[in-house]
């Protein structure tokens, strides 16, 4: 098996097991919590309107859209790196269809892998710091997936020419 | 060539298919049950956007507006049940659209399994029992999911979290222990460098139906991808802060007294939420389908169904592929009609994976059929 396929399998496999597990455990200990805590912010910002209260009002609202941010974004690095994960797969099973050389099947499996763990994490990071950091971070992954996938797409008509 | 040898061939030999797609295999678990768990899911999917969707947000409209006139007229006792109401609407609808998106992610899963079966370094036995984990696993989390709405914390030692939501996530961790299995079961076998490796011809084939589910399922995730990229570098940012002005708005507007502003707020808010949702679905479904479509092409060789019937439904399963994300962007310009047509779009691919699905039954037989006559 060539390096670059061994590469996309076992590097896709363990992207989607570690995207399953990370998935368990924020359903488990983290996304209950804060689906309730984000309805209930929402709440309480309508509430505290209602009874005149907007200081208090426009804060509830403001957390639950910090929270809202926060959970969109962990559903988001899971989502993401299993799915990334399963393409990687798949692309790998079928790697030897890709009608390039070996170098260069090797350069589009390392952009793919490393824009697949990369992107995830930068959508994660987002919610740590909502600087432009963890924007790059996600911009540069998708742009490695990006590229990985057109130039597996072209590597496909290739073979199939 | 017979009728029957060229329904099978498009690359692989039915003895060297066969092999690997013996009665009660895990290969033939994971096949047939992950083509199932798919099309279980999306009918779930369809059943869900014709009578749930919909309603779920009119009703969903309906409760943000009773809060801003709650609000309006002083009553937080009035905003608070609204709310309460709206949780209840939000999690219908969200453990819906996890359980149909769970379903159709562990099919995909199963399949993936079924190719690498070859490469895993266990006993039949065991890799049956890994097999059969899963679909439980796969079964039970959505089902799980599914009834988290009705079953509610009834009975529940737990602080937030009901039965139905425990038994998912059992689910869930089963599929997950089966994946690190396998996981080990590859090492194991890549670890030992037997002297002859497995070969597989499914892996191989390079038949017209498998080349076109590869390249145009690849082209789906890679349409899926850029529109991702777009959404999140032109729209994602945006439509968050336009969230949090627009629930600002419905309240500070509401308590002054200034119901025309406030109503405003709140449609524009039903606008914007129905903008998100289309995008994330449309960046989505050409991704799932795309995956499904390359998936596809490595089960071509077990298709037991003519070469002209074989192209037709990769065809149908491509077109309706891309309709069904294209349709729904649309809905934010053409409104029902396009949610017309991207239903057809859904309806196409489960007719084709269906039919694919006959085809692969229908081969099961044959191999079962010609192993009681040896």
């Amino acid at each position: 098996m060539t390096f670059s396929r061994r590469l996309l399998i076992f590097g896709g496999l363990v992207l989607a097991v570690w995207g399953m597990g990370y998935g368990i455990w924020y359903a488990v200990f983290i996304e209950h919590q804060t689906l309730d805590g984000l309805g209930s912010a929402l709440a309480t910002g309508f509430m505290r309107a209602a009874e005149n209260r907007m200081a208090e009002s426009q804060a509830a609202l403001t957390d639950a859209g910090s929270r809202s941010f926060v959970y969109v974004r962990q559903v988001d690095a899971h989502g993401h790196w299993i799915g990334l994960g399963l393409l990687l797969l798949i692309l790998g099973i079928a790697f030897d269809q890709v009608g390039f050389g070996e170098r260069t099947r090797t350069y589009l499996a390392m952009a793919l892998f490393a824009g697949s763990i990369i992107f995830p994490l930068g959508v994660l990071l987002e919610t740590w710091n909502r600087g432009a950091g963890p924007q790059a971070v996600a911009i540069i992954g998708s742009a490695l997936v990006i590229l990985g996938l057109l130039g597996t797409a072209l590597g496909f008509a290739r073979s199939n020419s | 060539m017979s009728p029957h040898e060229g329904a099978i061939g498009s690359g692989a030999s039915v003895a060297q298919t066969a092999e690997r797609f013996e009665p009660r295999s895990a290969r033939r678990i994971f096949v047939i049950g992950g083509i199932g768990l798919i099309l279980c899911g999306m009918i779930l999917g369809d059943i869900f956007a014709a009578f749930i969707l919909h309603p779920n947000a009119n009703r969903i409209g309906a409760n943000l507006l009773a809060a801003t006139r709650a609000v309006a007229s002083h009553d937080p006792q009035a905003a608070g049940a609204a709310f309460q109401n709206i949780g209840g609407l939000l999690e219908n609808r969200g453990t819906k659209v996890d359980a149909h998106s769970h379903m159709i992610g562990f099919g995909y899963i199963a399949l993936l399994i079924a190719l690498l079966q070859p490469y895993v370094a266990f006993s039949e036995s065991a890799k049956r029992f890994l097999a059969k984990l899963f679909v439980f696993g796969a079964i039970l989390l959505p089902v799980g999911v599914f009834l988290i709405h009705y079953v509610g914390m009834a009975g529940s030692p737990f602080g937030a979290i009901g039965w139905a939501s425990v038994f998912g996530d059992f689910g869930g961790f089963l599929v997950w222990v089966v994946c690190l299995c396998e996981l080990a079961g590859l090492a194991k076998y890549f670890g030992a460098r037997p002297a002859v490796r497995a070969s597989d011809k499914l892996l191989s084939d390079r038949g017209w139906a498998a080349r076109a589910l590869l390249s145009g399922g690849t082209m789906l995730v890679l349409i899926g991808f850029l529109h991702g990229s777009y959404y999140a570098g032109a729209h994602l940012f945006r439509y968050e802060a336009r969230d949090s002005e627009l629930l600002s708005a419905m309240t500070a507007r509401a308590a002054a007294g200034d119901s025309a502003a406030a109503l405003q707020a709140v449609a524009d808010y039903g606008q914007l939420q129905g903008a998100k949702a289309l995008n994330v679905a449309a960046h989505a479904h050409v991704i799932e389908f795309g995956v499904l479509a390359i998936l596809l092409a490595f089960f071509q060789p077990y298709v037991f169904l003519s070469e002209k019937w074989r192209r037709i439904w990769v065809i149908v399963l491509l077109l309706g592929s891309l309709a069904l994300p294209v349709f729904v962007l649309l809905e934010l310009q053409w409104g029902m009609l396009a949610g017309g047509l991207a239903d057809v779009g859904g309806f196409l691919v489960i007719v084709a994976l269906f039919a694919m699905l006959v085809g692969i039954w229908r081969y099961a037989e044959k191999l079962d059929s010609s192993a009681d006559v040896a």
